[in-house]
């Protein structure tokens, strides 16, 4: 199973270099293998028989962080859809995209897409869940951009990566919360000992920040507005990440988090009414739509949100429906993008304004739209699964087990209708879609091609997801024992079995709320020029997608400045806001701890002697900065460090004095060999007021680094460590000199290393003489 | 006395620090080796100055100077003898190259 997983990414490492042969061999090819084999490998775990799989792998295990698999009956499904959709999809791009497109990159970031949703759907540990889950964000981001030459592009990947990685952060802070009250990183752990974050008093937080990161990644009202941006992508992406995938990732969290969270009401209001109001929302906005990729992106906030609804519903029925949906969805929705992609391959254009009368060019799209887009408007036919899962959405919204009080009440009441509302406008838009781009008058004149049928391989991928919208729709059981229900009762925490009929009777409720949505949708279709002037109302002025460019617009601005505000150039200026930084933190931090501690009882003797070379010492310092003379400041430096060998000499310290002397003499000496070349010590023309801060920051440093050393010596918070080389010296590194010792044996690593900067340094010293004479000789 | 030798590196860290503000590549060389200076008195402050004898094993002494410090600034030293001596050649470059060795004057462009 980690191999399954692992594929895809071992397969995006080899791509680069299979992608240079893309002239005689589309590297499509090579990609479509991998979810076929993954596809192969997982399928046959399908049966009425299934039982829960657990496999696990070590990774960090002294941070508790394992690929560990559990794949049960939730995961199985989203594994077929990522590897059999995946596999679809690949084929499709090898004829939607043209050699000369970056087939390399193409192909990379999706098996990166592919590996990190199949880790995300199979990861029992959250952390692992987690990186799965931003590579998912990532790898999106980088399709959307893909055509990065397009400015749309660049803001739709932006957008999404904004939203989604917010979202993903807050998912972090939810798992990390329930990670840590329940001291587990398994899934299955935490649902185990669900009652510990139940009544944990953080369970608010932590129900919001996880249906942040699910409602971002699902694109939720109101966090949809990266969906119909991320439209920019290639159509095969938006097929399989944007409609079948990734933007599920968010109800598969949902889902999987069901079983514990269900038992709170909130988990039932808020679910269910965002779920229900995405749903009235997307269906709403998509009839509005010009762009054929547009109102499926709409559509598919609409599908999911109503998914999103049912997991909030969480009746057996409902959550049953909403994982037959999650497939239904991925089939018909699928095979629409993959039908707008060739109307835009063969016309040019995905304008349905341009679009219409195709029905005679393009007929085998044609046919395959029709069964697609009644199936997503729920038409009652026996071969459309689409009508399936809609009459059970509408059996569950009728049958709420919620509290008859307080919002959940009102909200209890108010489902069927939105329900109802909600679908009718689906049933507009799959309508408009159809109709509007292959019936009617053709406008050749406007097509910028002459449209023609496409090429087979393009087709043989919608084929057969609508094959699969029409089996689902004709023999539901056939999956409905093997796959759903162990789907079904994955999410419910319980077994959950039901048959599905297409007929009920007459009488049967949702069948009734069919027909209404029927009857009311072909009206409103009808007459869809009349009230179409309400959009101008409803969004108008005030929409999400205002606020976010504002947001992002003001974000932009603010740090521009501020960054312009102190990053000015002047290193000078850097250095200053470096000291005076570490000032202010050093003197608070002390003064908050009280870390400043004098200490008088241990101390050396008193000499004049050492006193003498000290004030010589500070005299000299000080005139280093009073001179203007080059040879003066040198040779005064020179009296420091000579003093500072003198005091070596005091404090018993033989090798450092004779290194010090040596070392003193060389610099000395290559002062006086370079200063010759450098420009004299001019007055320091600077102002008043920047001595004085230059003055301010340097004595205070000065004072600091003295509190410091006088603290650390009046306080002893530990035993010494140095005995251990007094100890030891003679016996573990056979010298008598301790500080010899040190350097060579106890410490050789840190010589080593000093050896080596040293040696790095005198090779850049070389270089930078070098060169210029090179450079002198060529001239 | 160790009193007077924090109050030395810190005056030490004070002239340092003030030669590394000003604009002269010389002047901020100086600075830098000063500030060394005052380091390696810093390090040594910190054990226990005069205790005992030098850190060389003898027949008949128990008692000798904290070696850690010692082996440490040893180091220190001659790190700080390379970074000088890179620092000089660099700025003898500089001034070759750009003709100036004024700090204010050796900004980036505006395109980073």
């Amino acid at each position: 199973m980690l191999l399954a997983v692992l594929l895809p990414f071992i397969i995006a490492i080899i791509i680069p270099f299979v992608s240079k042969w893309k002239d005689k061999i589309h590297t499509g090819y090579f990609v479509t293998i991998v979810p076929v084999i993954i596809f192969i490998y997982f399928v046959r775990f399908i049966g009425s028989g299934f039982e829960p799989v657990m496999r696990e792998y070590s990774w960090i295990p002294s941070l508790n962080m394992n690929f560990a698999f559990h794949l049960d009956g939730l995961s199985l499904l989203f594994v077929l859809l990522i590897s059999g959709i995946g596999a679809l999809v690949a084929f499709y791009s090898i004829f939607y995209l043209h050699k000369s497109e970056q087939l390399g990159h193409f192909y990379v970031y999706f098996l990166i897409f592919m590996g990190s949703m199949l880790g995300v759907v199979l990861s029992d540990n959250v952390f692992v869940l987690y990186s799965f889950w931003e590579f998912t964000s990532l790898s999106s981001f980088l399709l959307i951009g893909f055509w990065n030459f397009k400015k749309e592009s660049r803001y739709g990947a932006l957008k999404s990566m904004l939203i989604t990685v917010f979202g993903g952060l807050s998912l972090l802070g939810a798992l990390v919360f329930m990670s840590v009250l329940t001291n587990t990183t398994s899934i299955r752990e935490m649902i185990s000992q669900q009652q510990l974050i139940l009544n944990s008093e953080f369970f608010p937080l932590i129900l919001v920040l996880l249906l942040l990161g699910a409602f971002t990644k699902s694109a939720q009202f109101p966090f949809h507005i990266w969906l119909p941006d991320a439209m920019e992508a290639p159509t095969p992406v938006s097929a399989y990440l944007h409609s079948a995938t990734m933007v599920k990732a968010g109800i598969y969290l949902v889902a999987r988090y069901s079983p514990m969270m269900s038992a709170n009401e909130w988990f039932f209001i808020i679910v269910s009414t965002f779920g229900i109001v995405t749903l009235c929302w997307g269906s709403y906005m998509a009839v509005r739509q010009t762009d054929l990729k547009g109102i499926l992106a709409f559509s598919t906030i609409s599908q999911l949100g109503m998914i999103m609804a049912m997991l909030g519903f969480g009746t057996d029925i409902a959550l049953f429906a909403a994982v037959f949906h999650i497939l239904n969805h991925a089939t018909f929705k699928g095979s629409l993008f993959m039908v707008a992609g060739i109307v835009d391959h063969e016309t040019g254009t995905r304008d349905i304004r341009k679009l219409g009368g195709l029905m005679t060019y393009l007929p085998i799209t044609a046919t395959l739209a029709v069964f697609a887009s009644f199936s997503m408007a729920g038409v009652p036919l026996p071969f459309l699964n689409g009508f399936y899962s809609k009459e059970f959405f509408f059996d569950s919204a009728l049958h709420l087990e919620a509290a008859n009080t307080g919002i959940s009440g009102v909200l209890q009441a108010a489902v069927p209708y939105l329900a109802v509302l909600g679908s009718i406008f689906t049933f507009v838009y799959s309508m408009y879609f159809f109709f509007g781009t292959f019936r009617g008058k053709a406008k050749l004149d406007q097509l910028p091609k002459k449209p023609h049928e496409a090429p087979i391989g393009m087709l043989v991928s919608p084929i057969v997801l609508v094959l699969g919208v029409i089996i689902i729709g004709l023999f539901p059981s056939l999956i409905n024992k093997p796959f759903i229900e162990h789907a079904a009762s994955a999410v419910a925490g319980t077994t959950v079995e039901k048959s599905i009929y297409f007929w009920h009777g007459f009488l049967y409720p949702p069948l009734i709320l069919s027909i209404t949505v029927l009857v009311f949708g072909v009206i409103l279709y009808l007459s869809r020029r009349v009230w179409m002037p309400v959009y101008n109302v409803v969004p108008g002025i005030l929409s999400m997608n205002k606020f976010y460019d504002g947001a992002v617009d003001r974000l932009e601005n603010y740090s521009f400045t501020i960054t312009k505000g102190y990053m000015n150039g002047s290193i000078g200026r850097y250095v200053r806001l470096i000291l005076a930084a570490i000032l202010i933190v050093t003197f608070a931090f002390m003064a908050m701890t009280g870390g400043f501690s004098i200490n008088t009882d241990n101390l050396a003797d008193f000499t004049i002697a050492e006193l003498l070379v000290a004030i010589t010492m500070v005299v000299a310092a000080i005139g280093t900065i009073l001179t203007n003379n080059r040879i003066t400041a040198i040779l005064i430096l020179g009296v420091v460090g000579y003093g500072l060998a003198m005091l070596f000499v005091f404090y018993r310290a033989p090798d450092l004095a004779l290194t010090q002397l040596i070392i003193e003499t060389v610099t000395v000496a290559l002062f006086l060999l370079v200063f010759y070349h450098l420009p004299k010590l001019g007055k320091k023309e600077e102002s008043a007021s920047t001595r004085v801060l230059n003055l301010i920051i340097s004595i205070g440093f000065g004072a600091m680094m003295t509190m410091v050393a006088i603290s650390s010596h009046s306080t002893k918070l530990f035993e010494s460590i140095s005995s251990y080389f007094v100890d030891n010296t003679y016996e573990l590194g056979g010298g008598d000199n301790m500080v010899n010792v040190i350097l060579v044996d106890f410490r050789g690593l840190d010589t080593f290393f000093e050896i080596v900067v040293l040696g790095i340094a005198a090779m850049a010293i070389y270089a930078m003489i070098r060169l210029r004479q090179d450079k002198k000789e060529e001239e | 006395m160790e009193l007077i030798m924090a109050v030395l590196a810190g005056i030490l860290f004070t002239t340092g620090i003030y030669n590394l503000l000003q604009k002269q590549l010389l002047r901020i060389i100086i600075g830098t080796a000063l500030i060394s200076h005052g380091a390696h008195l810093f390090i040594l402050t910190m054990g226990e100055l005069k205790r005992g004898a030098p850190p060389i094993l003898t027949e008949g002494i128990e008692n000798y100077t904290d070696p850690l410090p010692q082996a440490l600034i040893l180091t220190s030293i001659v790190i700080s003898f390379g970074v000088t001596s890179l620092l000089l050649v660099l700025a003898y470059r500089a001034s070759q190259v750009n003709g100036t060795d004024n700090m204010e004057q050796l900004r980036g462009n505006d395109y980073e």
